[in-house]
């Protein structure tokens, strides 16, 4: 068993990161998939992640947004545990009512979208607000049809997912994420499954979002350009761990790992 | 050739109409216990006690693993020496909607399994409660793959109805019975039970498949 009372119940200080992770181990039976993973992203800052498949960059979001559960370490929210919960000033694993509130403010967008099939592009949107938060609905409405102007989709509002194209519907996904006013927003491979030419439509709306918006966010990308466009800062991963990290001028430019610079070479050669 | 007598035939068709009345009823109300009941048998199999699953999940395969003739005897003949005295109808109406609620539970079951993980993940991602995300975003999309199998059960239990006239539930059988026995005469009343089966449940299968094709319409899932 993991001596808990290594881990601070709260974090305090100057400089208490949005997202903490400490010490995270995640492992599938016996396949270690991340293995005490260290990792602070800043109020505001725009961390991306990449590193080739089964490095355990998708599981880090996933784990954030407590979709997996973790082995062993503890992750912070704004300071505050979102895995454990705090019981006679020790933690202890976070129960279901706990991870409900405690991930309130963390919202995710997927590879596949995933949004409601019977429910319109505006009834998507909507769902958040009034299920969860409580919002009236005229206030939900007014909320949806602002951020599916942002996205660019007020036109399709009334849609069904079926009847929108893969790029729509992931802007729509992003729209019915920002609803429910997270702090911090996941993007994970939100481009991956989208036809070359829609790719644009999507990168632009997180373009938009990074520059007119103080959100905290952590994207898993294999877009390596986008990446080092919009990134504060990018971290790769290899075989669980975050082999080197940086700002993106220094590690795409002049990557240290001999890992990076294979990895960002075979990309380049698949370009 | 047949001896059918039409005066006859004419004589008891009031009298059968009345029992179809009966029939629908007992098939309606059976199907609308089991609907609900087996939903509460479904959605009991995915809590996460295995305890509750486990018990849950034994007690729908002993019952679609004994007759149904056999579970309408034994409410009606063995709950009283529980002290618990039922009429036939309620009888009845408890032996075929729990019998019913065991088939459509699995039918459900297959439903909600067929919903995307990601469907489950987005809810997370939301932060929908468990009640909401259940009954605003799974059950609505296991509803409509379920619709073909709900509708096969609904002509199921319209057709078991006549298993009611064992403890005397004044159905359809019964009322064929009841005449053939009182005038020697049983082709006129079988035949006609047979044809007002049939004239029920082609039609009702026909509307089954137009209501699932409305609500896959409705729901924006074609």
């Amino acid at each position: 068993m993991e001596d808990m009372s290594q881990y601070p119940t709260e974090l305090s200080g100057p400089d208490v990161p949005m997202v903490r992770f400490m010490n995270v181990t995640k492992r599938y039976g016996a396949l270690t998939v991340l293995d005490s993973l260290h990792l602070d992203v800043s109020e505001g800052e725009m961390v991306t992640v990449i590193g080739p498949s089964g490095s355990g960059k998708t599981t880090v979001l996933r784990m954030l947004m407590t979709l997996e559960t973790i082995n062993g370490g503890v992750i912070y929210l704004d300071g505050k545990p979102l895995t454990h919960m705090e019981k006679n000033g020790v933690l202890v694993p976070a129960d279901a009512k706990y991870l409900r509130r405690a991930r309130s403010s963390i919202g995710m967008c997927f590879q596949h979208f995933n949004l409601f099939p019977h429910m319109t592009a505006l009834q998507n949107c909507m769902e958040g607000p009034v299920q969860v938060l409580g919002l009236p609905k005229a206030e939900a409405r007014e909320r949806s049809e602002e951020l599916l102007s942002m996205v660019g989709m007020t036109d399709k509002k009334d849609q069904h997912p079926s009847r929108l194209s893969g790029g729509q519907q992931q802007r729509v996904a992003i729209a019915r994420a920002l609803a429910m006013r997270p702090k911090v927003m996941l993007f994970d491979e939100v481009t991956s499954a989208l036809d070359p030419e829609v790719i644009g439509e999507v990168t632009g709306v997180i373009r938009k979002l990074v520059a007119e918006h103080n959100l905290t966010m952590l994207m898993v990308t294999h877009q390596m350009g986008f990446a080092r466009d919009i990134s504060d800062r990018v971290c790769f991963f290899f075989d669980g761990k975050i082999e080197e990290q940086g700002a993106p001028e220094s590690l795409f430019g002049n990557p240290q790992c001999e890992r990076t610079q294979q990895f960002l070479s075979a990309v380049k050669a698949a370009d | 050739m047949f001896d059918w007598r039409w005066d006859f035939a004419f004589e008891i068709l009031p009298r059968l109409l009345q029992a179809t009345l009966n029939t629908l009823a007992a098939a309606g109300i059976g199907y609308g216990i089991a609907v609900v009941l087996g939903l509460v048998f479904a959605l009991a199999q995915r809590t996460p006690s295995r305890f509750v699953t486990l018990v849950v999940r034994e007690c729908v395969e002993f019952i679609r693993s004994t007759p149904l003739v056999l579970q309408i005897f034994f409410v009606f003949f063995v709950a009283p020496q529980f002290g618990i005295r039922l009429s036939p109808w309620v009888a009845g109406m408890i032996a075929i909607g729990l019998h019913y609620s065991a088939y459509l539970s699995e039918v459900y079951r297959g439903g909600i399994e067929a919903v995307p993980k990601g469907q489950w993940e987005a809810c997370t991602a939301l932060n929908l409660s468990t009640t909401k995300t259940y009954f605003r975003v799974i059950i609505p999309q296991a509803l409509p793959p379920s619709l073909a199998g709900m509708g096969n059960y609904l002509v199921g239990i319209f057709k078991d109805t006549p298993m009611l006239s064992v403890i005397g539930v004044a159905e359809l059988m019964q009322a064929a019975n009841a005449i053939g026995g009182a005038n020697y005469r049983y082709l006129e009343p079988y035949t006609m039970v047979g044809i007002i089966f049939l004239a029920i449940s082609l039609p009702a299968a026909g509307l089954i498949k137009v209501f699932e094709a409305w609500v896959h319409k409705k729901l924006g899932m074609n």
